[in-house]
């Protein structure tokens, strides 16, 4: 019996020549991360354990990215204590405010993972990186921090749903109306415990950014990993940044799937997920008018150049709604630095949007945009859950960047083409 | 080991977000984290859960982030044992990481209500629901497992058994 692509990542790391679902294999991992959150009870554990140094100081990523800039001093003690383990721990790859980004869009563009890595993180959207061919997955603060002390972990190696995309993407269709549209299709624990491998001749037309945000997202079906095959678009991404050499695996062709499911790019439509679970997802014919009061275009699934530039080619000539409050964060630095270059900014200031500094921020109810008693709110990040971002009964539309800027213009939940 | 207490019944998709809001997450203290457990899905939880409690629910329960302070609150506010149809898979692994009971067992979730006294002993993973007098088996935890749960969670037991 075959492997699929990430069975074959994980063997590789076990250093067997199989391994099937089920086993439990233990695993040499080539990153660890973890951020201002998940990092001080990591710590906590690796003292409790009694460990004294790390296993590989060049093998750790600390990302202070949740709720930094530091919004109140108990966010501020937590970096501090973060910044001082980096410190007498000599972390080569801490990221304080000035290098940071959004952890899931930083480290792939520093390099710092690629095609064939093993990688964990305590974030639950650790699984981002299957987009450039890697398995990674979240975990909690006590295996990251396990995996700081032996740069090792155990899995129990997971069985898998093979998605199939077919076609080229209809107008206005991203990856995030794919991920919806899958998710929407197999609900939250559709995928519990299992790889979503991404298939098809449709992977060709998703830009890496599209991949990204549909292997970000994967969690939210309760998947272990989202994983996408390596072709010309991710080498392309690779070229001049990864630092470790492509390990290119693919899937054997008698590999055994769970399930097989087939998404035809070309008849999908912009797809909304409704409160409160992420499969609550919506075609624009059973929208309704749904009035918003903010809308935020940012969030490791959506930050990157290509969802600004989408926003952009909406909120160009136009101005956000009277009434409407419209947040644009791009995920790291470098990309709002291009943002800048390519005028993106410009257009979005005029359109009487915000641009705000790299966080995660709102997405998770820290700051930059909580919400208030009843408020709706649009945005481009990965989860609705009852008081996510704000007020318990507040609510969150989860759309792609076209609809979010979209319906900061209309003021409710449009497509462009509403407009 | 034995657990009794009173049942807390919640349905499907009980996510990390519910369990402890993002807004407690600066802070990793589990007190602090504990005061705040269910809050935004049931305000009351917190005032009525005594130690030894039981939560009980139905899908997917944990879903949503990886938060170890999801599991570190529950434990933290006294409840001795989470029985549930499924866990999401992170919460699984931190549940039995930082020594919170955890056992999958459809059959007891379908016949335990909010308010029924429920004991279980982990090693056998016998459910009794002592308010019908009725038995449900759980798969128990392979002693491996158990014995990171007895220990109070995998680095105790990294610990002590570097000390042996």
């Amino acid at each position: 019996m075959g492997m699929t692509m990430s069975q074959k990542i994980l063997a590789f790391h076990a250093g067997l020549d199989s391994v099937k679902a089920g086993q439990l294999i233990n695993a040499r991992l080539d990153m660890v991360l973890a951020n201002d959150i998940t990092a001080p009870v990591a710590i906590k554990e690796f003292n409790k354990a009694g460990a004294s140094c790390v296993a590989c100081r060049d093998k750790i990523a600390l990302v202070m990215d949740h709720f930094t800039p530091n919004k109140d001093i108990k966010a501020a003690q937590q970096c501090k204590a973060t910044r001082e383990f980096a410190a007498a721990q000599n972390i080569e790859h801490f990221f304080d405010v000035g290098q940071m980004g959004i952890e899931h869009a930083l480290l792939p563009e520093q390099g710092l993972v690629g095609a064939g890595d093993l990688v964990i993180g305590a974030d639950s959207h650790t699984c981002t990186y299957g987009a450039l061919g890697a398995f990674s997955t979240g975990v909690g603060s006590t295996d990251m921090a396990a995996g700081m002390m032996t740069q090792m972990c155990w899995f129990k190696v997971p069985s898998a749903i093979r998605i199939v995309l077919k076609n080229q993407p209809a107008k206005y269709i991203t990856g995030k109306d794919v991920i919806l549209h899958v998710i929407g299709l197999i609900g939250v624990d559709g995928a519990l415990y299992k790889s979503m491998e991404f298939t098809g001749d449709g992977v060709q037309h998703l830009s890496i950014d599209d991949r990204f945000s549909i292997c970000n997202m994967a969690i939210e079906a309760g998947a272990k990993n989202g994983i996408f095959p390596v072709d010309e678009v991710t080498m392309n991404y690779m070229a001049g940044r990864f630092k470790r050499k492509p390990v290119i695996f693919a899937a054997d062709p008698d590999a055994e799937y769970e399930r097989e499911i087939e998404v035809d790019l070309s008849t999908l439509e912009p797809t909304v997920s409704f409160p409160h679970l992420p499969e609550n997802t919506k075609k624009p014919s059973e929208w309704g008018d749904i009035a918003i009061d903010q809308v935020v275009i940012g969030s490791c699934t959506n930050g990157h150049i290509s969802d600004l530039r989408q926003a952009a080619a909406v909120l160009k000539d136009r101005h956000v709604r009277k009434g409407v409050r419209c947040i644009i964060i791009p995920a790291t630095n470098a990309i709002y630095l291009q943002a800048i270059h390519e005028g993106l900014v410009d257009i979005f200031i005029q359109a009487g949007a915000i641009v705000s500094t790299p966080t995660c921020g709102p997405c998770l109810g820290g700051h930059m945009g909580i919400l208030a008693e009843n408020e709706r709110c649009v945005s481009t990040t990965n989860r609705n859950f009852v008081g996510r971002m704000g007020h318990v009964t507040s609510e969150i539309y989860l759309a792609s960047p076209f609809v979010a800027a979209a319906s900061a213009v209309a003021g409710k939940i449009a497509t462009p083409d509403m407009l | 080991m034995n657990v009794k207490g009173n049942v807390f019944k919640y349905k499907s998709d009980v996510d990390t977000d519910v369990i402890i809001p993002a807004r407690y997450l600066n802070t990793s203290s589990e007190s602090e984290l504990a005061a705040h457990c269910m809050e935004d899905i049931d305000p009351d939880f917190v005032k009525k859960v005594r130690q030894g409690d039981i939560i009980v629910a139905e899908d997917n329960f944990g879903c949503g982030s990886s938060r170890e302070h999801a599991p570190i609150a529950i434990k933290a506010s006294g409840v001795s044992l989470v029985i549930a149809n499924s866990f999401a898979r992170i919460f699984y692994r931190n549940a039995i990481n930082i020594g919170l009971p955890i056992l999958e067992c459809p059959d007891a979730v379908k016949n335990i209500l909010s308010g029924d006294i429920v004991s279980c002993d982990l090693s056998t993973g016998v459910i009794t629901n002592e308010s019908t007098g009725k038995k449900f088996q759980a798969e128990p935890f392979p002693p491996f497992i158990q014995e990171i749960i007895d220990d109070g969670g995998l680095m105790k037991h990294i610990r002590k058994t570097l000390k042996d």
